[in-house]
């Protein structure tokens, strides 16, 4: 799961990629064990649920529910790491993680999407065409969802080196967009008056803020030095 | 006059209200935290379920009831516990599994309704004289969620026609409104939204006569548990499931359209009538098909019937009125 790309194209600075090599084998193959495990995690409890017939009341409602918020939560993890690595260089090998957690993001929206393709919709073309005219949540959520794929087919390393890291960084600034997307996705969902996804769009609020607040410092730090 | 009847003094009118409820959570909560704590020690867990407050009060005491022909046939009745533990009673949290959790404090006695607006003279009905009124009749309905998911629901109650007639309305009376009980400091968790509390429902007034339209005392022939709406609660089964207002305080003759929770929330996403009609769409939800609660994912989709498969009762009571305008 190394990917030598990561490195030049996430950050300038020769300082993390000393850093990055630094970081033991056996330590880093626990830790990517670990989260690969914590990634499918809900999807475990999904299909254990729909095996054992315990998914609840609502099973349709509780697989929506499970998948889109696992795929928020996966996002905001992922937005979360370059701030995490700029504030504190030490944890640099963060972003040997981004990948897996961006990959896990889609992958959950896939299932997120599926699940109102064949649940909601059963599978009849009329009625999600009618939706995605109709009902501004769902445009917002499969707009989300296009903004992911390109992201996704673009995340191996043949593909950064083929794009340069430049154009490719470009190209994944789409991630913003999409979270945003999705917590709008999320409001327009419950009903008015409902404040559930708050907290969600309180932790993508600061890490989205972190970026120009961080770059704003370096500039301060750099007329200093 | 010495001799006479009594007056009717409600038990709620004996102490103000702050003051017993307040010395009622507080003696009830150090009583049965004490039992509670005893009995757990003495490892016997179900005691300690039962005497704790969250059980304590009256749901699941049985009914008396008697069969109703208006009940509907032919459907396999959701479970009790999800129908008990799959709620929207957003004064007790807004996920489904909340007020069942939360609930337990809701001061079901001493509970009276008042009576007020358009009519004879205003009055007060206790709950006990409410139980009695009339037989309660043991009556299965379909019950349709705004959210498009649905159960099979064997109330225990008597027409609100019943009811309406001891209110003796006023012939100017055109509207019936519905107040829900609402004390922050039990239902904590109302301020999580910016919804304007209490609760708030209506029904014309033929509507609120038609006798499906059921005053509802319990389910599954017990007293409703407390997220289910006790003590007293309203099932209009030709409506979306909002209009059912819960816990019913207070009941008001009007000659206009009162006030509704949701219609003021999102008027162009919940109407007045709001009546079950998969023609309308919701901004939302497709209203043309339904889940059925308790059934496994992929068979839980049915189509939704025109008020709710009751127009046959209901219908009437719409000739000539445009339902898409009048959603």
């Amino acid at each position: 799961m190394g990917h030598p790309g990561g490195a030049s194209v996430n950050s300038g600075n020769p300082a993390n990629s000393v850093l990055l090599e630094t970081m033991k084998r056996p330590t880093l193959l626990l830790l990517k064990t670990l989260t690969w495990l914590a990634c499918l995690w809900p999807l475990g409890l999904l299909v254990w649920g729909a095996v054992t017939n315990t998914l609840g009341a609502d099973p349709t409602a509780a697989i929506t529910f499970c998948t889109g918020l696992a795929t928020l939560r996966l996002l905001t993890i992922s937005l979360a790491i370059t701030p995490l690595r700029r504030l504190f260089p030490r944890f640099s090998w963060l972003i040997k993680f981004r990948r897996l957690l961006g990959l896990f993001a889609f992958f959950y929206a896939s299932l997120h999407l599926l699940t109102y393709v064949a649940l909601y919709a059963g599978f009849n073309v009329n009625a999600m065409a009618a939706d995605i005219a109709r009902r501004r949540f769902i445009t917002i959520g499969v707009a989300a969802w296009l903004l992911l794929l390109p992201l996704a087919a673009t995340s191996t390393n043949w593909a950064i080196r083929k794009l340069g890291g430049k154009r490719w960084n470009r190209l994944h600034k789409l991630v913003y967009v999409a979270a945003v997307f999705g917590v709008i996705h999320y409001w327009w969902q419950v009903k008015p008056g409902v404040l559930t996804p708050i907290t969600m769009t309180v932790i993508l609020g600061v890490l989205l803020l972190a970026r120009p607040l961080l770059d704003w410092r370096q500039r301060l730090r750099m007329r200093a030095a | 006059m010495l001799i006479g009847k009594p007056p009717e003094i409600p038990s709620s009118a004996i102490t103000p209200k702050d003051q017993y409820l307040n010395r009622r959570r507080f003696l009830r909560g150090a009583a049965s935290t004490a039992v509670a704590a005893g009995a757990a020690a003495l490892g016997a867990e179900r005691l300690a379920e039962v005497l704790s407050p969250r059980t304590a009060a009256l749901a699941g005491t049985r009914l008396e009831t008697v069969k109703s022909p208006l009940t509907t046939t032919g459907e396999e009745l959701t479970s009790m516990k999800d129908v008990t533990t799959y709620n929207n009673f957003y004064e007790f949290g807004v996920d489904k599994g909340q007020p069942s959790q939360n609930a337990g404090d809701l001061p079901t006695r001493p509970w009276a309704i008042r009576v007020d607006g358009m009519v004879k003279k205003p009055r007060t009905f206790d709950i006990e004289a409410l139980l009695k009124l009339r037989p309660l009749e043991d009556r299965v309905y379909r019950h349709r969620c705004v959210e498009a998911w649905s159960m099979v629901i064997p109330w225990v109650g008597y027409s609100l026609s019943e009811f309406i007639n001891q209110c003796e309305p006023l012939s100017s009376a055109k509207y019936v409104q519905f107040l829900s009980y609402y004390d922050k400091r039990v239902e904590k968790w109302a301020s999580e939204t910016t919804i304007y509390w209490p609760y708030s429902e209506g029904l014309r007034m033929d509507e609120a006569m038609n006798p499906l339209a059921l005053l509802t005392f319990g389910l599954y022939g017990e007293v409703l548990p407390n997220q289910n709406g006790a003590p007293v609660r309203l099932v209009v089964p030709w409506k979306y499931g909002f209009k059912s207002a819960k816990s019913i305080v207070a009941v008001r003759f009007l000659d206009r359209i009162p006030p509704t929770t949701w219609n003021d929330q999102a008027p162009n996403e919940y109407g007045f009538y709001s009546n079950v009609n998969p023609n309308v769409d919701h901004p939302r939800w497709s209203q043309r098909t339904e889940r059925r609660i308790g059934q496994p994912f992929y068979a839980q989709r049915r189509t939704t019937l025109m008020f709710n498969g009751y127009g046959n009762q209901v219908a009437s009571l719409y000739n000539g009125m445009d339902l898409r305008k009048f959603f």
